[in-house]
């Protein structure tokens, strides 16, 4: 029954994806496809962080390990695009599995401390091991190329749009599931009161692991799907800024929510491009134009949970209980 | 025996450094229970602020003391304006803040000072004292940076242990409700906990600035070992973050030396794991977890 | 001394105090009382200033205090011992209670004050350099009221004092404030869930029940009292 709804709004926001990837120009369909890699990210986040409690500052480090993982299947091993995406999400949750194990035993700021000294230190593998892992540079795939039943001119950023937001749809598909059954309730119980959990005979040790499992495969989905619309996976692109920005992608999305994941996602993209609007429009300096948006980045946040600290998605709830609209109905009730 | 010496002596003199911001770290735990990932950005911005009095006044010193003292000003404001708010919510909001602000001096400072790193004429000299025969890798800056650090350290300890201000801010620190009904201001000495400790971070800004260039990006790895060294001695204990400071500092040069720089950031790593699942409170935490 | 009128205190959407009032004489030892839950220990946490009342007033010596941060309250002259003894547990005992007298300016005043409240706790004075955590139950409590004193306060808020202590502790602890009424003319404002031992220690008593004053009058009139005793004291 619960299946049959969430496949039913999945279907209903790739209908929504197909139409605007077909109406957006290739640049806005790059935001899109960015919007969706974010996406498959933030949720996996969210169940980690909003779900179950535990922060990580690491999620870049393990994008950049889905990412790498795809780009040495594709580019050296010849693998197919799907094949290489799954093999990615596995072995990124296998990954997750390892610091799920050692996060289990951590509490609040040593877990973040721990994940935020992975996030640093994962990068340095890049210049240990150039030859593996293309140094500075990285490595680079060639582009997907669209299955020629779409035609010879099917858009190369459409294409990448649609693998991304494909990805995005089969996460919100299994998620959706996770977090309304009994393994969403338990995490819940987690994040609300371990203790009260462990009495209630939730094994919170596996519990934690789980969740680490389950978003450690999202981001190293998301990792291989960057790789597909970028064909680069290069340290740069995944240093601890990625997972400051993921980390504030739930949180302005609002903690513990799909739906959230979808606002940070959408925020993530568009905040710092309107920003860089704003700085070519008031024709600021060189120097104040290029941090401009970094800037608004950071008071942004500030205000955000300042102003709204369930994030975005609980200004919407708030909203949407007065309109008395029903459309979009949140997961659960977060805090 | 020459290079383990050398390195050696270059691990002490960094985990000074490191040291200065576990201190600045531990501090702020202490008093507001929040950990400050803005705090690589405070000494940033500080450090920033003594290479201009520098380049405008060309005295050392004066830049020296202007950073320090913007630094507790600094600590005093994100406390009052910021950290106030959101310090009684759910502690994730407070690391949102923190990074926010993070984000915010970073570009802040590259509005105001470009995007281009700039040198910073260390206070003394960084050749090696000439020892053995040889330059060892430890010369008079690193000497002022060990005893500058010590200084404060001692200075910071015996203010808290042996000062009234020092008990009313430990009381505010332990237990805020109780400390009001004592008379204590609990709110003020917040302030000062938090302008002390961005003291501590400028400090440490200064002296690693000639090494890693002043740039608005280039202090994010002190942040992390400090942060790793404050982890390592425990959160709660200021003995402890200046030792795991020295450990680590001594380690990292270790891994540099004999197995590549490539891999300092992940041994710090590695270190952090293997403290952890021993002691998952840190070496030195006073406080084990309350659970049940 | 101490007059409250009227106070409504809510925590949240929660009413723990509906229009309260009473009044304390100088020099005098009033006993609070009710069953758990009756909001003994939010009234004097309204009065402390910890928590702000919604409604109503709370005068101490003639000021208004209600509204006022407790920190401020404290330097007027009211002291309160919360519930459980608050002490500091990471502090020494000598800490614990120096920074009952932080405010205080006056040195010699200051180690005047030691010696009298080391005299009136003696346990305090053989433990002074421990932590304060390692201390027991009636340890704890006798520092929380030695720190309270240490103010030199005119009014004293105690706020179940005997929680958890065998019958021993507690009727010392009731004797060291009689002992300080008696010597010092202090005020007290005493919350109990142990009747009987307060009753005998105070001179008047009110009785709390759902954030509303049931029942007050002379300490021993209450004591007296069967149906009293019966439906809210549990006796």
């Amino acid at each position: 029954m619960t299946f049959a709804r969430n496949l039913a709004i999945a279907v209903a926001l790739g209908v929504a994806a197909y139409l605007l990837s077909i109406s957006l120009s290739p640049f806005d369909n790059l935001r899109l496809a960015s919007m969706a890699y974010y996406f498959v990210a933030l949720a996996g986040l969210t169940v980690l962080t909003g779900l179950s409690g535990q922060i990580s500052l690491g999620h870049g480090a393990l994008m950049a390990v889905g990412a790498y993982t795809s780009a040495i299947l594709i580019s050296r091993d010849g693998w197919a695009l799907v094949p290489a995406l799954v093999a990615a999400t596995v072995v990124t949750a296998l990954v997750g599995v390892l610091v799920g194990v050692v996060s289990a035993r951590l509490r609040g700021p040593y877990l973040a401390g721990a994940t935020l000294a992975f996030a640093v230190g994962l990068p340095g593998l890049a210049d240990k091991y150039p030859h593996a892992f293309g140094g500075e540079n990285g490595l680079t795939v060639n582009p997907p190329i669209a299955p020629t039943s779409l035609g010879a001119n099917f858009p190369l950023e459409r294409w990448e749009a649609w693998i991304a937001c494909g990805c995005a749809l089969v996460t919100f598909v299994v998620l959706a599931g996770l977090a309304r059954g009994r393994v969403g309730r338990s995490l819940r119980a987690l994040r609300d009161d371990d203790v009260a959990a462990q009495l209630a005979g939730v094994d919170v040790g596996r519990l934690r692991v789980l969740a680490f499992v389950v978003s450690a495969g999202c981001a190293g989905l998301a990792g291989a799907a960057f790789v597909a619309v970028t064909q680069i996976a290069a340290p740069g692109a995944f240093q601890l800024a990625l997972s400051l920005s993921l980390l504030t992608g739930i949180v302005l999305g609002g903690l513990g929510s799909l739906w959230g994941a979808l606002w940070g996602a959408a925020a993530l993209v568009l905040l710092p491009s309107w920003s860089d609007d704003i700085a070519h429009s008031l024709s600021l300096s060189g120097d104040v134009q290029a941090n401009l948006p970094l800037a608004i980045y950071g008071v942004v946040l500030i205000g955000v949970i300042m102003a709204a600290p369930t994030g975005l998605q609980g200004l919407v709830r708030r909203l949407s209980h007065v309109v008395r609209g029903r459309l979009f109905k949140p997961e659960e009730e977060s805090a | 025996m020459a290079r383990f010496v050398d390195l050696t002596l270059n691990g002490v003199s960094n985990g000074m450094i490191y040291a200065a911001v576990a201190l600045s770290l531990v501090l702020i735990w202490r008093a507001t229970r929040i950990v400050n990932f803005a705090q690589g950005g405070m000494l940033m911005i500080t450090t920033f602020i003594a290479s201009s009095v520098i380049g405008s006044s060309g005295s050392y010193w004066l830049g020296f003391a202007v950073a320090l003292a913007s630094g507790l000003v600094l600590g005093a404001v994100v406390e009052r304006l910021l950290i106030r708010r959101v310090a009684d919510g759910p502690a994730l909001n407070a690391v949102i803040v923190a990074l926010g602000l993070l984000v915010l001096l970073q570009a802040l400072a590259g509005m105001i000072w470009g995007g281009t790193p700039r040198s910073f004429e260390p206070a003394f000299s960084i050749r090696g004292y000439f020892i053995g025969g040889r330059h060892v890798l430890f010369g008079p800056m690193d000497s002022f940076t060990v005893l500058a650090v010590l200084g404060v350290a001692v200075l910071l300890w015996l203010l808290f242990q042996r000062t009234s201000i020092g008990l009313q801010m430990r009381a505010s620190a332990f237990a805020p409700a109780v400390a009001r009904l004592q008379g204590v201001r609990v709110g003020n000495m917040l302030t000062l906990g938090w302008a002390l400790a961005a003291l501590c971070g400028s400090l440490a800004g200064l002296l690693v600035a000639p090494a890693v260039f002043v740039g608005p990006n280039n202090f994010d790895p002190i942040l992390v070992f400090g942060f790793t060294a404050a982890v390592i001695g425990g959160l709660d204990s200021p003995v402890g973050g200046v030792i795991g400071g020295l450990v680590l500092g001594l380690v990292l040069s270790y891994v540099a030396g004999y197995w590549g720089s490539a891999m300092v950031n992940l041994s710090a790593l590695f270190v952090l794991i293997a403290v952890l699942m021993v002691r998952p409170e840190g070496l030195f935490a006073t406080r084990a977890a309350r659970r049940i | 001394m101490l007059s409250v009128d009227g106070v409504q205190t809510y925590y949240g959407p929660v009413m723990a105090l509906d229009g309260v009032s009473l009044e304390v004489a100088p020099g005098s030892i009033t006993a609070v009382l009710g069953a758990n839950g009756a909001g003994k220990s939010s009234l004097l946490r309204t009065v402390s200033g910890l928590v702000r009342p919604r409604a109503g007033s709370v005068r101490f010596d003639g000021r208004e205090v209600a509204g006022l941060a407790p920190e401020k309250i404290v330097r007027m002259g009211l002291a309160h011992a919360p519930e459980g003894g608050g002490v500091i547990a990471e502090l020494t005992v000598q800490e614990n209670l120096e920074l009952g007298a932080l405010w205080r300016r006056d040195r010699a005043e200051r180690d005047r004050t030691f010696g009298e409240v080391f005299a009136l706790l003696p346990r305090l004075e053989e433990r002074r350099g421990l932590a304060a955590g390692s201390l027991s139950g009636g340890e704890r409590q006798m520092l929380s009221i030695g720190r309270a004193l240490m103010g030199r306060p005119r009014m004293l808020l105690l706020d179940e004092p005997s929680l958890g202590l065998a019958p021993i502790m507690a009727a010392e602890i009731m004797a060291v404030i009689g002992e300080l009424r008696h010597s010092q003319g202090l005020t007290v404002l005493l919350v109990e869930q142990n009747a009987h031992s307060a009753l005998s220690v105070a001179d008047r008593g009110v009785v709390l029940n759902v954030g509303r004053v049931v029942a007050s009058g002379e300490a021993s009139d209450l004591a007296a009292d069967e149906d009293l005793r019966h439906h809210y004291l549990g006796l």
